[in-house]
């Protein structure tokens, strides 16, 4: 079993990090129902201690790529919650300004190069991301979150290569919720992501993606490999998402029983309280009050995203190019 | 309700006009249709008709006026019962029609104005020397990589093997292997790679062994390079440039001759750029690579081996967003990019030899298109013909026809023509190869059809 020795500090942001995720994710779910947010969402419930373990070990000079599922991958990196929540709703007020929207959202200050609308679009970028923390010479490590879905595009396979080629400071975090869309992985992936990575001579992690402990510590071993200049790996995260590909999908490709098991078995949030409670890391108070406050801050989100004015005409067209 | 007259325009192009004569007066009656009034320009006069029934309640502009802006309130129609009182406002505060909501410019399909405009002219660099294109473009990756660390080269074969085309040739020696870089064949993976550096603070230099290749890699230049400042609410640029051949190379089939000159024209957020002399290959390749923005750079192959004069001044550099005109006339406009810009020279000392007049426009830049070159030629010329290599549909001439239509419609003496790459795919035959791309002579014939 991993190791409690963390930082309290870490675990406290940590949880604070899940949980923030897990009711901005539930809060979505019920205000995309109202009408009120158009487009394409895509949720992470489920998934929370993935991209919270693997960001606990990154600071703000670390790079990370996401996916279209990209919500939990930008608060685990510390973007603004109603800077996303805006932009969600397609406000001036929002993280790009209204202009990217759910799949696209990027805070370049936290070094969250961006959610990307195109499967297996991440894993180049980071490696481009990763030669830039080389050859600047930062110490940055970049971190590319895909899915067993795009564990089969090309760009994914070509990264893995070209990552191994030059040696670079990445680390390939496949989230495995066994669904690329609605085609379960058993039938879309052939071999093993494990197989994949010796393919390619790198190092292979993977870990419990309900157990924020097991990920913070083995990602952590891959992190810091590339921190130190030992080259790139692949960390394997096995998870469930708890709803559709994106809101709308009813989901008839898996047993509604499956999915409550899951929700009931592996709660990550659930297994924290658990273990650092019984430890005696935290009180129930303590994580209480922090429910708490998560809960008032997403509600204040949502207030101020639907009170904040729209972009301006002239929004559309300002930064199609830095100069013209 | 009261409603305002206002100063007509005669064609899209039209910008002021002078009063001519009223034909009415305040108070009296008009029906819907009545010419009320006559305004001319220097082409041409037209009669202004009333579209509602109505009083003329008041004039504005006075008969014999001069140089009166297009959607200027000229008068004010009054409905019935209705008096003058009511119309004090003063006609400033109501917008002009093309004023309203919509951000994009009325009648004007680009969104964003030619960069010509600010750019200032073209200043002389003296002394030059002959080169190769293949030396000019190698020579100004050599200077930008000098200048700026952050600039590096990636591609296939570009470092050992010093280029598949020898464009980088020495590179490696200067610069070493963290600077230019040689990849796996992996098209994809490699510009996306490229895109990541240069979000991320470094100004990537992607060759394509040839751009029929980077079809494969068309993903990462669009969505992630082209898209990502807009996307992110201008946080972050991609300060970038895709270069290697493009076109038609010689007996290489299908899937190695396209010209892509049209696909990539059509995104907003990439600049695209087509050399054709070393001067080009070279000022325009620095320009390239210290510009903000995603840039494609098309060369051409058989270009590669051209010699040009090119100007030995270390800090040569072009502008982009600037056409050349290669050769002034008076008789036709002939636009061309890259390799055709030869051959619409050919054509034009051809059109010499036979008392025409050709003005032959090397265009350089394709995105921004320098617009107001082309049409200042145009309203000298009355007539043009646009030639590039790629495939007619959809293509190059299809725009520069388009944009000369918008804003020199009046000056047309007849329609532009196009003169372009036949529509199918490259024959391999040798016969069929030069059957299917421009000759000087298709140039000659479409413009003796105009004159």
């Amino acid at each position: 079993m991993s190791t409690l020795q963390i930082n309290r500090d870490v675990m406290a942001r940590s949880y604070r990090a899940m949980r923030t995720i897990r009711d901005f994710e539930e809060r979505l779910h019920i205000e995309f129902a109202t009408g009120e947010i158009p487009g394409f969402v895509h949720l992470y419930c489920g998934e929370e201690a993935s991209g919270v373990g693997v960001c606990a070990n990154l600071t703000d000079n670390d790079t990370i790529a996401s996916t279209h599922r990209g919500h939990g991958h930008c608060i685990a990196k510390g973007v603004d919650v109603g800077a996303m929540m805006a932009e969600i709703y397609g406000r001036k007020s929002g993280i790009c300004g209204g202009k990217g929207g759910s799949m696209h959202i990027a805070d370049l200050s936290r070094g969250m190069l961006g959610a990307n609308g195109i499967v297996g679009g991440g894993p180049p970028l980071i490696c481009g991301a990763a030669l830039s923390h080389k050859l600047l010479k930062d110490g940055g490590v970049a971190v590319a979150f895909y899915g067993d879905g795009a564990s089969n595009e090309g760009t994914t396979l070509e990264s893995l290569n070209l990552a191994s080629v030059w040696h670079l400071p990445a680390v390939f975090v496949v989230e495995d919720n066994g669904y690329g869309e609605a085609t379960a992985a058993s039938y879309a992936v052939a071999g093993t992501q494990k197989a994949r990575a010796a393919g390619f001579g790198m190092e292979y992690f993977e870990c419990d993606g309900t157990d924020f402990f097991d990920v913070y510590e083995v990602a952590g071993k891959a992190i810091e490999r590339a921190r130190r200049g030992e080259g790139p790996s692949m960390v394997h995260v096995h998870l469930s998402r708890w709803y559709g590909h994106f809101e709308g999908d009813s989901m008839s490709y898996r047993k509604s029983e499956d999915v409550a098991a899951e929700r009931r078995d592996r709660d990550c949030l659930v297994k924290f309280r658990n273990r650092t409670t019984e430890a005696g890391l935290f009180t129930a108070d303590e994580l209480d009050s922090v429910d708490q406050a998560v809960r008032d801050e997403i509600e204040l989100s949502v207030r101020n995203a639907k009170a904040a004015p729209m972009p301006e005409a002239p929004d559309l067209l300002s930064d199609v190019y830095v100069s013209y | 309700m009261s409603t305002q007259i206002l100063m007509p325009a005669l064609s899209p192009t039209m910008t002021e006009g002078k009063l001519a004569k009223w034909l009415k007066s305040t108070g009296d009656k008009v029906s819907s249709g009545d010419v009320i009034a006559e305004i001319e320009t220097d082409k041409a006069t037209m009669e202004v008709e009333a579209v509602d029934d109505g009083t003329l309640g008041r004039i504005l502009v006075p008969e014999g006026a001069e140089n009166v802006a297009v959607n200027t309130p000229i008068a004010v129609l009054l409905a019935e019962g209705e008096d003058d009182t009511a119309t004090d406002a003063p006609a400033a505060e109501t917008p002009a029609p093309s004023d309203t909501a919509t951000p994009a410019p009325s009648g004007d399909v680009a969104p964003l104005p030619p960069a010509a405009a600010t750019v200032a002219p073209e200043p002389e660099w003296g002394e030059t020397q002959e080169i190769t294109v293949r030396e000019a473009l190698r020579d100004a990756m050599a200077a930008e990589l000098r200048r700026d660390e952050d600039v590096f080269l990636i591609g296939e074969e570009v470092a050992q093997y010093q280029g598949a085309y020898k464009v980088s040739q020495g590179l490696l020696d200067e610069f070493g292997e963290k600077r230019i870089i040689d990849t796996p064949i992996t098209e994809h993976g490699f510009t996306g790679l490229a895109v990541g550096a240069g979000l991320t603070g470094l100004r990537p230099i992607v060759e394509f062994m040839t751009f029929n290749f980077a079809m494969q890699a068309i993903d990462h230049i669009i969505n992630s390079a082209a898209k990502t400042l807009y996307m992110s609410g201008g946080q972050m640029g991609c300060p970038i440039v895709f270069r290697g051949p493009n076109g038609a190379a010689a007996r290489v089939g299908a899937q190695h001759s396209q010209c892509y000159a049209s696909w990539y024209a059509h995104v907003p957020g990439l600049k695209v750029v087509a050399p054709w002399s070393s001067a080009d290959a070279k000022g325009l390749l620095r320009a390239a690579i210290r510009d903000p923005n995603p840039v494609i750079f098309l060369e051409n192959e058989i270009l590669y081996g051209h010699k040009f004069p090119c100007p030995v001044d270390e800090d040569f550099i072009l502008p982009i967003g600037r056409a050349k005109i290669e050769r002034e006339g008076t008789d036709v406009t002939i636009t061309a990019f890259s390799i055709m810009v030869g051959v619409a020279l050919e054509a034009a000392e051809k059109l010499a030899e036979q008392g025409i007049s050709a003005e032959v426009i090397n265009l350089r830049s394709l995105r921004p298109l320098d617009t107001e070159t082309i049409v200042n030629s145009v309203k000298k010329t009355s007539r043009l013909v646009s030639v590039e290599e790629g495939w007619p549909f959809a293509g190059i001439g299809a725009e520069i026809s388009m944009q000369v239509i918008e804003h020199a419609f009046d000056w047309l003496d007849a329609p532009p023509v196009r003169v372009a790459g036949l529509d199918v795919p490259m024959p391999f035959a040798a016969n069929l190869e030069k059957l299917a791309l421009p000759q000087p002579d298709w140039i000659v014939d479409a413009v003796k059809k105009l004159v």
